[in-house]
């Protein structure tokens, strides 16, 4: 499949709510029941709700801009036999918000399209969303990689550009539900923690000192009232 | 503009429903006194589905959870930080103050890390030790009984250790260190500095029946909706208004004390924000718990005839001896803790073991000391995760910078892969470091607002060295790589500013000289002894631990002496 039969639906906001990967490792929760309220929204304040519906209502970037950040953000991250792309986790709608909320990444980041078409027009007279994948691959292998001994100075624009894209599609990405079963995060809900498995232990030379293992807590009386005694010793 | 007088006369008016405000109004409801709350922000229930964040996950919010509205974070459960729209503050040129409010219902108890420490029988008398600052005007032994009884009715986790200036006390059982704790552990051990079980306001078993136990989520800043974790509304509050004896005011800024011609108070002055109006109330006992700052703002607002220099301000006292924690911190990148197997070990909010206060100052070029906290592991990722993760192979060898599959590998192989260290430690309290009405600021409810004045000075400056010389140590001793370089005289040696640990104490202090301070050891104003202190005002000094315990352990000492004094018709 070719890059850009994947960009769709770049300009729809909202949650990335998809899966398409699978966690590679998954482990057993000690049952812990707990109700949850159903939370509404992420709990803002009226004034916080005021902020995002005004973040909401203006479009920083243009429908250029966003396909070639979307172009980015798959060469960044393409997808994989068990993970989503950047662009089904929605990584440009973040990049739109974000540069909204975080003024500071306007600049570097129009500047920096701006430099990447005029490099590709250069190079292939045409705007790099317009390029053949391997034109694309000469260009961005060009600035993904930092240039310490300064051999490529003209470079220097495109590697700190292609250094934000990178971190902001990793971070839009890694919090997606996509991105974090990527990632194998298997915490955000309700367990009885009991330390580090002991084949985790093992593997690391550790072990918990023999001392300290009668004052850990002993989850399987963890709804037994609390008692103690009048020096402080616990009972229960 | 007219006053608007409230028909109703309580016992007792406390302003403010934090640590020091929510118990106050837990002692005092419960021994059948009538009494208001005055709150200036909001009411919150961590249980509220409107406003809760716990269990949210990143993509619930747009910006993944990065600071641009809340400082710590869009999920961190604090309305209002080191800024508060409307309500600015000032600090004097070349000076630098951070000065936090949590402006809700239980304030800022809703997101701390509930680090529960009792101070030992050292930081009561410490310049009996090193001739500094000035001693409590009470000792631990006076205290120990209503930490004890706080922690029963609280809850704490942590153990016996029968070290001598960290009590025991009566603890719910800890959780087992992380993997990375156990690394902590093993550098720590190396450098002689002792590790134990983390002290935590959090029940990792039941205590009653109207509060649940922990779940593990790791999200205590995010105020447990089981109500696990400590926060003054779950605890305090909602318990306090069971019997009826609570009128709760929120979104009601105290203004001033009000006072009659014996100089005593009458009551409170309060702007009610939802119609910007002045109100005024009355009480036969004024208790501030509205935060050593906010409540040293108050009584220097409270001028009158008879308190013409600010009420309890006949010492020129009220605002001075502020003092901090002191902190710094260094990260570490720790190779062994790389390609880890990944499990669930988000834990209890914050740390399970910690290193209290070991030195010995003799062979010290500072005085007082620190505990360090650590924090690591393979946590939720929020905005910033990933982050020039490509960099680190920079320590192993690898290709830095790199897109695609080698990109994905990257933040795999190093994710959890990660150590810190923080330092909170006990500066100096100095009369020159103060708060004080700025003559010529208000906030936009027209009062007048506090100036900061406030500079560490070399004792400060040596202990961060200290601190961050030691972490580079600890971490040598694991096996890890430092993250950047060791901040040097340039940077304070890593000093935070002032303001900036959340621990501000010692505005109104206590002690038996009224010439010298503005309470009594019972918290009482030396000039109005029917106003009581019970933040972390009456501090005479801060130790290397932090403050809430003891805020709270003294308000029920002092909410008691209310009662007592009440019950005797004194006040």
């Amino acid at each position: 499949m070719k890059r850009r039969d994947t960009l769709k639906s770049l300009l729809v906001g909202g949650v990335a709510g998809a899966t398409l990967g699978t966690s590679g490792c998954k482990v057993d929760e000690d049952k812990v029941e707990i109700e949850l309220p159903k939370g509404l929204g992420y709990g803002r304040t009226p004034t916080e709700e005021e902020h995002d519906k005004s973040i909401n209502s203006e479009q920083f970037y243009n429908e250029h801009e966003l396909t070639t950040i979307a172009t980015l953000c798959d060469i960044i991250l393409p997808p994989t036999p068990t993970a989503g792309s950047a662009t089904d986790a929605e990584v440009p709608a973040f990049i739109e918000f974000i540069s909204k909320d975080l003024p500071s990444h306007q600049i570097p980041i129009r500047g920096g399209l701006m430099w990447i078409d005029g490099e590709s027009n250069k190079r292939f007279n045409k705007r790099f969303i317009s390029c053949s994948d391997t034109e694309q691959t000469a260009i961005v292998d060009d600035i993904a990689y930092p240039d310490p001994d300064g051999k490529k100075p003209e470079m220097g624009p495109g590697i700190e550009f292609f250094k934000r894209m990178r971190n902001l599609t990793l971070t839009g990405y890694y919090t997606t539900k996509i991105g974090i079963d990527d990632l194998g995060y298997v915490g955000n809900r309700p367990n009885a923690w009991d330390g580090v498995p002991q084949d985790v232990l093992d593997k690391h030379g550790m072990s918990y000192p023999e001392e300290w293992m009668a004052k850990f807590v002993d989850q399987s009386k963890r709804d037994v009232q609390a008692e103690w005694d009048e020096l402080g010793n616990l009972l229960t | 503009m007219q006053i608007i007088e409230a028909a109703k006369q309580y016992d007792a008016i406390i302003v403010g429903s934090g640590a020091g405000g929510g118990m106050s109004a837990f002692t005092l409801a419960n021994a059948g006194m009538k009494i208001a709350v005055v709150e200036a922000g909001p009411y919150f229930d961590p249980k509220d589905p409107t406003t809760m964040t716990q269990m949210k996950w990143p993509w619930e919010s747009p910006r993944r959870g990065a600071s641009t509205n809340r400082a710590f974070g869009d999920f961190d459960m604090s309305w209002g930080d080191w800024e508060v729209d409307g309500e600015p503050y000032t600090k004097e040129e070349g000076t630098d103050f951070l000065w936090w409010r949590a402006r809700m219902l239980g304030g800022r108890t809703n997101h701390w890390g509930r680090i529960s420490l009792r101070f030992g029988p050292k930081d009561f008398k410490h310049k009996d030790v090193d001739g500094l600052g000035e001693n409590w005007p009470i000792s631990y032994d006076e205290v120990k009984p209503f930490y004890d009884r706080l922690d029963k009715l609280v809850g704490v986790f942590g153990t016996n250790e029968g070290l001598s200036n960290d009590p025991d006390g009566f603890f719910l059982p800890p959780p087992k260190p992380r993997l990375h704790e156990l690394y902590y552990m093993k550098g720590a051990k190396k450098s002689g500095i002792p590790v134990i079980p983390g002290r935590l306001s959090m029940l990792t078993k039941r205590i009653n029946k109207e509060r649940g136990v922990c779940f593990y989520c790791g999200q205590c800043n995010r105020s447990c909706n089981a109500y696990a974790d400590f926060s003054a509304g779950s605890v305090f509050i909602f318990p306090a208004q069971k019997n009826g004896q609570v009128d709760l005011y929120t979104n009601c800024m105290v203004k001033s004390v009000t006072t009659d011609s014996e100089g005593l108070a009458t009551g409170v002055s309060y702007i009610n924000k939802e119609d910007n109006r002045e109100y005024e109330m009355k009480s036969k006992i004024v208790v501030l718990g509205a935060s050593a700052c906010s409540s040293a703002r108050i009584l220097l607002n409270s001028k009158s005839s008879q308190h013409p220099n600010g009420l309890g301000n006949s010492s020129d006292h009220v605002g001075r001896y502020l003092h901090d924690s002191t902190g710094a911190g260094l990260g570490a990148f720790v190779p062994a803790l790389m390609d880890r197997k990944i499990y669930n070990e988000d834990g209890t909010g914050g740390m399970h073991v910690y290193s209290p206060w070991w030195g010995d100052n003799s062979k010290l070029d500072f005085p007082r000391g620190y505990h360090i906290e650590v924090w690591g592991g393979m946590g939720m990722p929020s905005y910033g995760f990933g982050f020039n993760v490509d960099a680190m192979n920079k320590y192993i060898g690898g290709d830095v910078g790199g897109y695609g599959t080698k990109l994905r590998d990257d933040v795999k192989r190093f994710f959890g892969a990660y150590v810190g260290m923080a330092g909170r430690g006990e500066s100096i309290a100095r009369y020159e470091n103060r708060c004080s009405i700025d003559p010529n600021v208000v906030d936009k409810y027209g009062i007048p607002v506090l100036k900061f004045d406030y500079k560490w000075s070399d004792y400060e400056r040596f202990q961060a060295k200290h601190m961050t010389e030691t972490f580079a140590e600890v971490i040598d001793n694991m096996g890890g790589i430092m993250m950047g370089d060791l901040p040097g005289k340039d940077k304070d040696y890593g000093l935070l500013a002032p303001g900036q640990i959340i621990h501000e104490v010692g505005t109104t202090r206590m002690g038996d000289d009224p010439n010298t301070s503005v309470t009594n050891k019972w918290q009482q104003l030396h000039d109005a002894k029917n106003v009581y202190v019970v933040d972390a005002g009456p501090f005479t000094s801060q130790a290397d631990k932090n403050c809430t315990w003891t805020i709270m352990a003294l308000s029920m000492r002092a909410s008691e002496h209310i009662v007592e004094e009440f019950k005797k018709k004194n006040i």
